[in-house]
């Protein structure tokens, strides 16, 4: 009602920090929970996983005594309840166990493989967050026009390929068959080297995934800003003489942003699994070999930590998507 | 017609459909001198928004300003280079939009959208001058101008409020003209009366000349001194408010104004049948001729010119001088709105209480509906009065209290309801776009009932579908169209053939009308109170609109807040309010008396 507006505004009214604070913590803990029913999931399906670790550790000619040793020693007879706890217990403290294969710590086994895919997630992603934001702005400002038409049909004939075709034609085009040498068509990166030091090695690998997510948040970029450069204010701010330049930029930009954050956040969390098929046509040592190897060698410990590892990555992602979505939209800060 | 101390001169400006070259605006001629207000009125796909927004040199996606000029000043606003135009929108000519939910950006504060206004333009040489000023438009306009109610979002004001920020920034770098398209459309009266007054106050304080476009004949009426008439892309009629409601000369304006409900004097709307063409379809003589009933062969020839009837009146009609001495049939016969029968109450409502998730907005209502009376429920928005209606038909079930049909208590939900308590309460709803399923045809839509509450064979269903679509005066070939297929107001009919198919004892109507043009309105409410009389219905029409009660209602019920504050029959309540909110309301309330006094 229009009588109340002519005192002071009331402090409820205003988006406080601690509502975010507070959205943040509960979102967290909601994580917590997923995590949880994930770890169910994911030990019962490690073990319903046909065959028998130890009998894959030893090889078809192990004795049964000494299958029944191992099994002792990695204590595979105890029941499956002690089996999760004890489990859960080593995730929450940090010690992810002994992988089978490697005869090491999981988190030593893991840890140089994991700062690997890491970087190759981290450099792809900023390269094709804001590439894939420009182009699909860019692309609703000059809707239906030349750079429009071929941006769309170009992003849909990306998106349509699988990445290890775009990573085998990447190879083909620059590697071997047409420009041979130009770029290693195989990243070796050797354990213990930090892989920024070796770019060159980067380059194809990184160029895949980059081909692989920008399509879509590209489409979505563009369906997002061609929806805000329709809407109601980006025409007033027209009428009331802003430059385009300040309209595009300070009006019509930052609420197209909003429901592109969801879509990049999915597309990254598809990275950190996507990553596996690409780190194998590259032979790049991350997580995507490691996963591999364990799953062929029944290395239990080492699938579970990974499988955990997925999916806290997407439950942070989504978290953080939540969060710059919100931070961009303040009608959503008044109702946290 | 082009006065030259004319703040805007408007000369034969032309719009178009960029693809086809189809006329959307076509010969619109018209200058407003300094501190004038022009109205501009017509229905929906009139073209009144698409000429508003031309004057600033701007038009929607897919049209285009081909022809004509218009001049503010020396400048000549549709020669500009694209930069020059950036430069006299909103410093020289400034925009009001219609709703101000969308128009202001929901990411941006309120005090930055206020002081962007003055940054491009220059204006105010410092932060701390554009805050003063800032401050003192905020005042201007009766809004708060303390740094925290600035640092507000769009989402934490109310519609009013919203819109005055609107209106602040519109007059915000002290315009010359200023256009305000349906600036009140969506706002309660109340909140509607202040806004009409701020603007009416900056308009004259400021002399600015501002272009009122309005769909609502009673607003403008009240704001504006000279109203333009707009029908099928043109303007029809140009006269003096008074003159043009008294003394219409256009076949199209006698119409209009007749289907306006008036707050004195019960009397039937009449609606316009048949509806205007657009862009594309128009016929080559006066595109008002196919409605028109007083049409001569001439009319289809050529469209006739504006003829002037007097000093500043001159209508688009051949006969205009006839029309305009034609004796007053804009108000309709005298109403025949039925006596309720001496019966007891079909539907009786004992200390209802509703609210959402504990929040009581519906407080203690006692009703009664008797057999053969519509009881009009009037509140504004927010009031409880579709918490109430949704209740009573068991769409709401968050209630307490007695709802009695027949002295029978209602099960709060619909679907606890046997059968033959659903088929007798009929439910017609506001949004007829929304409220009839896309993928089934208007003979679907209108048989289902019929089909669910059974008893009868499928000749006999087919049958009274086509009966039930007669009624509503929809030809038979309406039964394999689709909704998209119809326009507004075609599709309440068939909303009203649904409900009222099942020979229901109670209707309940919620806002019915308040998505249609005024001619529709009319239309509806008319065949409405037909049906009402004819078919014996108990009727509760539920309606922000004051003087629509008038036309359909032997009693009304004023709401606000969640309580009936006042009850009693229609004349009494509009005649001698005996409580204070029914006294502001009709004081808030624009109509043709009011205007034209």
């Amino acid at each position: 009602m229009d009588s109340a507006q002519s005192g002071s505004p009331s402090a409820g009214f205003h988006p406080r920090l601690g509502g975010l604070a507070g959205f943040i913590v509960r979102r967290l803990l909601l994580g917590l929970l997923v995590l949880a029913i994930v770890s169910v999931v994911v030990f019962a399906a490690t073990q319903a996983l046909p065959g028998d670790p130890a009998r894959a550790i030893l090889g078809r000619s192990a004795t049964p005594d000494s299958l029944k040793a191992l099994r002792e020693q990695l204590n595979l007879n105890r029941p499956v309840l002690t089996q999760y706890g004890d489990w859960v217990k080593g995730l929450v403290t940090g010690n992810l166990g002994t992988s089978l294969a490697a005869r090491e710590p999981v988190s030593t086994y893991l840890h140089d493989r994991l700062v690997n895919s890491a970087f190759l997630v981290f450099l792809s992603a900023i390269i094709s967050i804001p590439l894939s934001i420009a182009i699909g702005a860019y692309a609703a400002l000059k809707r239906d026009r030349l750079f429009d038409s071929s941006a769309s049909i170009l992003t849909l004939l990306l998106a349509a390929l699988p990445e290890f075709v775009v990573g085998v034609t990447l190879v083909v085009l620059f590697a071997t068959t047409i420009f041979p040498h130009l770029l290693p068509g195989v990243s070796n990166i050797a354990p213990g080297t930090e892989p920024w030091t070796q770019l060159k090695e980067m380059i194809l690998p990184t160029l895949t995934l980059v081909i692989a997510v920008t399509p879509y948040v590209a489409r979505i970029m563009r369906a997002s800003m061609i929806e805000v450069l329709e809407s109601e204010y980006v025409e007033m701010a027209r009428l009331k003489g802003v430059p385009e330049r300040e309209v595009v930029v300070r009006h019509a930009l930052p609420n197209a942003l909003g429901p592109t954050f969801q879509v990049i956040a999915i597309n990254l969390a598809y990275l950190a699994g996507g990553v596996i098929v690409v780190e194998y046509v590259f032979n790049y040592a991350g997580i995507g070999g490691a996963l591999q190897n364990a799953v062929i060698t029944r290395d239990l410990p080492v699938v579970q930590a990974l499988a955990m590892l997925i999916a806290a990555v997407y439950v942070v992602l989504n978290l953080l998507a939540d969060v710059a979505t919100i931070l961009v939209t303040p009608r959503l800060r008044t109702r946290l | 017609m082009s006065a030259p101390e004319a703040a805007i001169v408007v000369d034969d400006l032309r719009v178009v459909v960029a693809g086809t070259g189809h006329d959307i605006v076509d010969e619109v001629s018209f200058a407003i001198a300094p501190g004038e207000v022009l109205g501009l009125v017509g229905e929906s796909g009139s073209g009144k928004t698409t000429a508003a927004l031309a004057l600033l040199g701007h038009t929607r996606r897919g049209a285009r300003i081909t022809g004509g000029s218009v001049r503010i000043g020396d400048q000549q606003v549709l020669e500009l280079s694209r930069d020059q135009s950036r430069r006299l929108r909103g410093r020289v000519i400034s925009y009001v939009p219609q709703d101000p939910a969308s128009a202001l950006n929901p990411a941006l504060r309120i005090g930055t959208q206020l002081t962007e206004a003055l940054e491009v333009h220059g204006i105010g040489g410092s932060g701390d001058e554009r805050r003063a000023r800032v401050a003192e438009m905020m005042r201007e306009v009766a809004l708060p101008d303390d740094p925290a109610y600035l640092r507000r979002y769009p989402h934490e004001l109310s519609g009013g409020q919203q819109q005055r920020v609107g209106l602040a920034m519109a007059f915000a770098c002290r315009p010359r003209v200023i256009v305000l398209d349906e600036p009140t459309t969506g706002l309660d009266v109340t909140t509607q009366a202040h806004v009409l007054g701020t603007v009416r106050e900056l308009a004259a304080a400021h002399r600015v000349a501002a272009l009122y476009v309005s769909h609502d004949l009673a607003v403008v009426g009240s704001l504006a001194a000279r109203v333009a008439v707009m029908y099928a892309g043109r303007i029809v009629e140009l006269a003096p408010a008074d003159e043009l409601f008294q003394a219409a000369a256009h076949p199209y304006t006698r119409r209009l104004v007749a289907a306006v409900p008036h707050l004195e004097g019960r009397r039937d709307l009449v609606g316009i049948p048949g509806r205007a063409p657009s862009p594309g379809q128009r016929p080559g003589g006066c595109s008002f001729a196919l409605r028109c009933t007083m049409v001569q062969e001439e009319c289809t020839l050529a469209m006739p010119d504006l003829r002037v009837v007097s000093e500043a009146h001159s209508a688009r009609c051949l006969f205009a001088e006839q029309v305009r001495a034609l004796v007053d049939e804009r108000r309709g016969p005298a109403g025949v709105v039925a006596e309720p029968a001496a019966a007891d109450s079909v539907l009786a409502l004992n200390g209802v209480n509703a609210g959402y998730m504990g929040l009581t907005v519906v407080h203690d209502v006692n009703l009664g509906v008797a057999p053969r009376e519509c009881l009009a429920l009037v509140g504004e928005s927010g009031s409880g009065k579709t918490t109430l209606a949704r209740a009573i038909v068991g769409l709401h079930r968050e209630r307490s209290g007695e709802i009695l049909l027949k002295g029978r208590p209602l099960a709060r939900a619909a679907r606890s309801r046997p059968r033959d308590v659903r088929r007798s309460i009929q439910y017609v709803f506001q949004n007829p776009y929304g409220s009839l399923n896309p993928r089934r045809t208007v003979g679907q839509i209108v048989r289902q009932p019929l089909e669910l509450f059974g008893g009868r064979s499928g000749r006999e269903i087919d049958r009274r579908v086509d009966e039930m679509l007669a009624r509503v005066s929809l030809t038979a070939a309406y039964a394999s169209q689709y909704p998209d297929q119809l326009s507004g107001g075609e599709r309440q009919r068939v909303a009203i053939a649904r409900a009222l198919v099942c020979n229901p004892e109670v209707l309940v109507c919620d806002e019915v009308t308040s998505a249609l043009d005024v001619s529709v309105q009319a239309a509806i409410v008319e065949l409405l109170g037909e049906l009402q009389r004819d078919l014996g219905l108990a009727m509760l029409f539920v309606t922000h609109n004051l003087p629509l009660v008038r036309s359909i209602a032997q009693r009304v019920a004023v709401m606000s807040s969640g309580r009936i504050v006042e009850l009693g029959p229609v004349d009494r309540v509009l005649q001698e309010p005996a409580d204070d909110y029914t006294r502001r309301l009709l004081a808030d309330t624009p109509s043709l008396e009011t205007a034209t006094a």
